[in-house]
């Protein structure tokens, strides 16, 4: 179990004192803060937000560079999960309007050129599952396949549940260069959230994927009624699982679900969180995943990218609708961050 | 001829009723999920650029 900030440290330092710490720690040395230390950040208040955003930027430009990774993704199979993650509107398990419908191949290598079409040097394919059976795996060696021989210039990732090592390996296999399983939430809030597996299962498939020579993709959904100290555990468990990439969500509210009621993160909370994840994971992508649209905004949005974001979803998600991609590529364009190029993500 | 609008796309309530403003703005960032002709729930898949819905009685919607 991890210690509180004021286990670790005895005393609050003054709230400026943590950025200062930052400044010397991540930014020059590169040495991530640790989970007393993200606690003092999120703790900061919005009078030091500017100049929390300019450093969590600064470290992203020093450790990771300008580029900007863009990606889309698609639901391969919609609704209908067993689990009863409390955010979720795929879940079979709550009177949600959403129903259950796959994708076929055709229909999903359209959507790979939908993504390639926008820039993006990466199409990550999803299904609402536990864990993915025959079926689901038939038709991802089917898809990727289709996909690489149609779609040049595109990496695939998968983002299929809780794997066991055959399907790990089978994966490695079909070529999938990226693999997404989230942690969602801080272990010791995940039993708020879902109840139908564990934290540590999940934990366990990501460990698996690491050690797989797939890339790592595992991020998180903040303002599903966590604690700041529960949300500095989880940056530090996300620091200690060393993702090559950490996509943040923030909880979009679903009709039907658990957490359908819960209001929205406010936008300021929003960038301190991402500038603490940025000062918690330096080198990591950081991507922007579901959910910005609604709580940050079209200013929010640009504040994030230059508060420590360096990756986007563009266009939909899986099933909400997102930003028009040319808006967020403009959004690029006009803060000079080039669209990461394929050749340099290999 | 086409069948009137009777039910709201997102909450699958009757339009007659009031309070739909929110379900007009929600309708901006997600698809609509009950038909508005006859309130079954469609089927619907979102890919990065489009959307389509579909409903067994009432045909294909798909994003303009």
């Amino acid at each position: 179990m991890s210690a509180t900030a004021e286990e670790q440290h005895g005393t609050t330092p003054p709230a400026s004192d943590i950025l200062a710490i930052a400044r010397e720690q991540v930014l020059e040395r590169g040495v991530p803060l640790d989970e007393a230390q993200i606690l003092q950040v999120l703790r900061t208040g919005d009078d030091l937000l500017p100049e929390l955003l300019e450093l969590a930027h600064e470290v992203r430009m020093k450790w990771c560079g300008p580029e900007v990774e863009v990606e889309g993704i698609v639901s391969i199979k919609t609704g209908g999960c067993p689990e009863d993650c409390h955010f979720c509107s795929q879940s079979g398990q709550f009177t949600s309007p959403v129903r259950s419908v796959w994708l076929n191949i055709p229909e999903l290598v359209k959507a790979a050129e939908q993504t390639a079409a926008t820039g993006a040097t990466e199409f990550c394919i999803v299904a609402a599952v536990r864990g993915p059976d025959e079926r689901l795996m038939s038709q991802m060696r089917d898809g990727v396949r289709a996909i690489k021989e149609s779609v040049p210039g595109i990496e695939v990732a998968a983002s299929i549940g809780m794997l066991t090592q055959e399907q790990v390996d089978d994966l490695v296999d079909m070529g999938i260069h990226r693999y997404n399983h989230n942690l969602e939430a801080a272990r010791s809030y995940f039993p708020q959230v879902v109840s139908t597996h564990s934290w540590e299962e999940r934990w366990d498939t990501c460990l698996m994927v690491r050690e797989s020579g797939m890339e790592l993709c595992c991020g998180c959904l903040v303002g599903m009624g966590e604690t700041v100290e529960q949300r500095a555990e989880l940056a530090a468990q996300l620091g200690e699982l060393q993702p090559d990439e950490v996509p943040l969500n923030f909880l979009n509210p679903r009709p039907g679900t658990p957490f359908g009621d819960l209001p929205l993160m406010e936008s300021s909370e929003a960038l301190r969180t991402i500038a603490a994840f940025r000062l918690a994971l330096p080198r990591t992508i950081l991507r922007y995943a579901g959910g910005r649209e609604l709580t940050l905004g079209d200013l929010g949005t640009r504040e994030g990218l230059l508060g420590g974001i360096n990756a986007v979803i563009v266009g939909n998600y899986l099933t909400t609708l997102g930003r028009d991609p040319q808006e967020d590529l403009d959004l690029l364009a006009d803060l000079k961050m080039p669209i990461k190029a394929l050749s340099s993500s290999l | 001829m086409s069948e009137a609008q009777v039910y709201c796309g997102h909450c699958g309530e009757a339009l007659d009723a009031s309070g739909h403003d929110a379900c007009r703005e929600r309708l901006r960032m997600e698809p609509p999920r009950f038909c508005v002709h006859c309130r079954r729930r469609m089927q619907v898949q979102v890919t990065p650029t489009s959307w389509t819905a579909r409903c067994v009685e009432h045909g294909e919607l798909s994003s303009p």
